[in-house]
């Protein structure tokens, strides 16, 4: 991945982020970097709980009241997004930037009807009414909500789960923005509809240019969807890559160890699933040393003090790990 | 083994429009059916896989199973019992010996309560207060990887796969003998995700419980599952074994879903079946074979007739005018 600023449509450096618990600081973002260059999609994987949406929440500036105020940079477009303003912030959000979640109930408003909200969020737009509404029809075909038309006045729980996401997701194009996040938002849809769903980012991007930062547990959808891969374990970014790079020549061992438990790679059946042993570190007493070393296979004597330095394998593949350092 | 389970013909349905609006419209039947003809069972220790298009009524189903939503028609038998019919008490009963995890993790846990209230709410509703509540939320959380400080959270403050598992965690306090899992996993990285199936599975082979899952998650159904249905637009398109679905996929509709799969290579070769148009609305669903407006395959009597269920081996049925034929999946 580029490390040059001027190609990146989004740069994170350096980032940091704790919540505050009953038990103490939990450190839920250390030091991450992560570029998005311009026209590109980048994908996010990693144990659940290593802080993905976490990243997501620093970058719209939307994190939980316990979190404190991020370390670090966050450059979008050419401006600092953690020196702005909360104002200024909410002109980025939905216009230059979008986002779709996990939950789609957490974009959609629940009283009140899918078309009355696709139309709400055009406010900037300078469209006539009827116009808003035929863009909220075409927005909601793109997607494959069938009977767009007689859809747009119902309401959301009207709608399966996956039909929901389908629409968040329209509304998250209707602006055309530079990046789009995406947490997670094919895990609701069949299979015939994720590849539908990948299908319209990838000609979105085309058609309008703009980046996507894509998390995912799915590696097939992954390795399908994106260009690089971010690999994140514990807080920490411990590798990136192109995406051939990550599936083909994984660097760190968390890397090759989340790839070999893809149930997708395991051609015989079988009733006990590869996992990898061990617990992730609790991230308010963090460990010395390398945060994967009591999980990992290739441990070392350095592992436990120090922490590994962050490096490049090999042009545009950065890894965090001792094992083969010079 | 005998079923624990047997559903014949369910039907479930919704109204979605006001009778007002409908006769405005000239709509004469403002309801859709979710959940059209059904039939399947699940044996004692078994799992079961329902997998299919997102909105074909899977949830819809499952929550008509475990009594949570009415049904129009059908029967639903649980151990030699009738659902439909149950009274108050006969349902509390039952509700003891099945438990349901929902498809929205976060949204299922009520917000003001901590982690350790509820995964042994369970407990509480069925006046089983004689025990050490604390220690069975501790047992609970390690059950599904989950270290006991995280008792004390909130649900918002837990990242979406910690929440999937405390709504794991709460299905498995009462030793159900029929755990409906929407989902289970999802939004799971695939090293949890395994340790949640390998549980499930271990369950099932210390205390033989029976497993309904639904997943859109196509990798670890051949792993967890002995039978799968299919489901397209609130009917099932196919059923059998999980392997013979797996190996000799016979819908059209299964075969599109198997191949649409997105493999973890970047450089993989995707010989997908495309489905064609867009999924139909449930108010004005497709004569003929519900089925004929997306298929690749679609002849000139799919358009009008109904196709019939046949048996293509043990087990192993679907409704199509033209199955594909085995080991042949590719060509028509
Ligand atoms: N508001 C909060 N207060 C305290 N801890 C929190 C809060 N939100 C998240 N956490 C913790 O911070 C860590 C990172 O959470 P985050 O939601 O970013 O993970 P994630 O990578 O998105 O996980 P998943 O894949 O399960 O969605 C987790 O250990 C989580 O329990
Ligand atoms: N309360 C309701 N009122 C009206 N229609 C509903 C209601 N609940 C669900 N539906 C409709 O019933 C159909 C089946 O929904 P259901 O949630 O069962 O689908 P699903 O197969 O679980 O989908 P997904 O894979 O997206 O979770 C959908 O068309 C949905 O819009
Ligand atoms: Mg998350
Ligand atoms: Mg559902």
């Amino acid at each position: 991945m580029t490390q040059e600023t001027s190609e990146n449509v989004l740069s994170v450096r350096n980032l940091s982020v704790d919540y505050a618990t009953e038990r103490g600081s939990l450190s839920a973002l250390r030091h991450v970097n992560v570029d998005v260059p311009k026209g590109s999609i980048v994908g996010v994987v990693g144990e659940s709980g290593c802080g993905k949406s976490t990243l997501i929440s620093s970058i719209i500036r939307l994190l939980a009241d316990n979190a404190n105020t991020p370390n670090g940079t966050i450059d979008f477009e050419g401006r600092d997004l953690l020196s702005l303003s909360q104002d200024e912030m909410r002109g980025i959000r939905g216009n230059r930037m979008s986002i779709v979640f996990q939950d789609p109930m957490s974009t959609l408003n629940p009283v009140i009807s899918i078309g009355r909200q696709m139309i709400d969020i055009q406010h900037r737009s300078h469209k006539t009414k009827a116009e808003k509404r035929q863009r909220s029809i075409d927005m909601l075909t793109s997607v494959g909500i069938p009977d767009p038309t007689n859809r747009l006045d119902q309401f959301p729980h009207e709608f399966s789960g996956g039909m929901q996401q389908r629409i968040s997701i329209a509304m998250a194009l209707q602006a055309e923005p530079a990046l789009l996040i995406a947490d997670e938002p094919t895990t609701a849809l069949d299979a015939t509809l994720e590849v539908q769903i990948i299908h319209l980012l990838k000609s979105l991007q085309a058609d309008i240019g703009c980046s996507i930062l894509f998390i995912s547990h799915h590696l097939g959808v992954i390795a399908e969807l994106c260009d690089y891969v971010v690999v994140m374990y514990a807080g920490e970014v411990v590798e990136q890559g192109t995406v051939r790079d990550i599936f083909h020549h994984p660097a760190h061992p968390y890397t090759a160890m989340l790839l070999k438990c893809d149930p997708a790679s395991i051609s015989t059946k079988t009733r006990s699933l590869p996992t990898i042993k061990g617990e992730i570190p609790d991230l308010v007493t963090l460990p010395q040393g390398c945060v994967f070393k009591n999980r990992c296979d290739r441990v070392m004597q350095q592992c436990d003090s120090k922490v590994p330095m962050w490096r490049e394998v090999k042009n545009a593949h950065f890894v965090s790990c001792h094992w083969n350092a010079p | 083994m005998s079923n624990i389970l047997e559903v014949n013909n369910l039907r479930v349905r919704f109204r979605v429009m006001s009778a007002l609006k409908a006769r405005y419209k000239g709509v004469t039947d403002p309801f859709i059916d979710a959940v059209r003809d059904a039939s399947f069972s699940i044996k004692e220790a078994e799992t079961f896989t329902l997998v299919g298009e997102s909105g074909s009524g899977k949830s819809t189903l499952a929550l008509a199973v475990a009594g949570l939503l009415p049904t129009a028609e059908g029967t639903i038998n649980f151990a030699g019992k009738e659902v439909t019919t149950m009274d108050r008490s006969q349902m509390q009963e039952y509700r003891r010996n099945i438990s349901f995890i929902w498809q929205n993790p976060t949204g299922s846990l009520s917000p003001r309560q901590r982690v350790s209230a509820l995964i042994t709410e369970p407990y509480i509703v069925h006046g089983m207060r004689d025990r050490d509540l604390n220690a069975e939320a501790i047992r609970l959380l390690k059950m599904v990887g989950l270290s006991a400080h995280f008792a004390d959270r909130y649900p918002h403050q837990l990242s979406g796969g910690q929440a999937r598992r405390v709504g794991v965690a709460r299905a498995l306090a009462l030793n159900p003998k029929l755990i409906i899992a929407d989902e289970p996993t999802a939004g799971l990285d695939v090293s949890v995700q395994g340790e949640i199936l390998n549980l499930l599975n271990r369950l099932q082979d210390d205390l033989g419980v029976s497993i309904f899952v639904i997943t859109h998650n196509l990798n670890i159904v051949r792993h967890i599952s002995n039978r799968t249905a299919i489901m397209y637009l609130g009917r099932f398109a196919e059923q059998g074994f999980t392997d013979d679905i797996f190996e000799s996929p016979r819908h059209p509709y299964t075969l599109a879903l198997l191949s649409a799969n997105p493999k973890p290579n970047p450089d993989a070769d995707m010989e997908r079946i495309e489905l064609k148009g867009e999924v139909p609305g449930l108010m004005n669903r497709p004569s003929g074979c519900e089925f004929h407006t997306r298929c690749p395959f679609s002849a000139e009597n799919c358009t009008e007739v109904v196709p019939p269920q046949i048996d293509v081996s043990d087990q192993h049925t679907l409704t199509c005018h033209y199955p594909r034929q085995e080991n042949n999946t590719l060509s028509p």
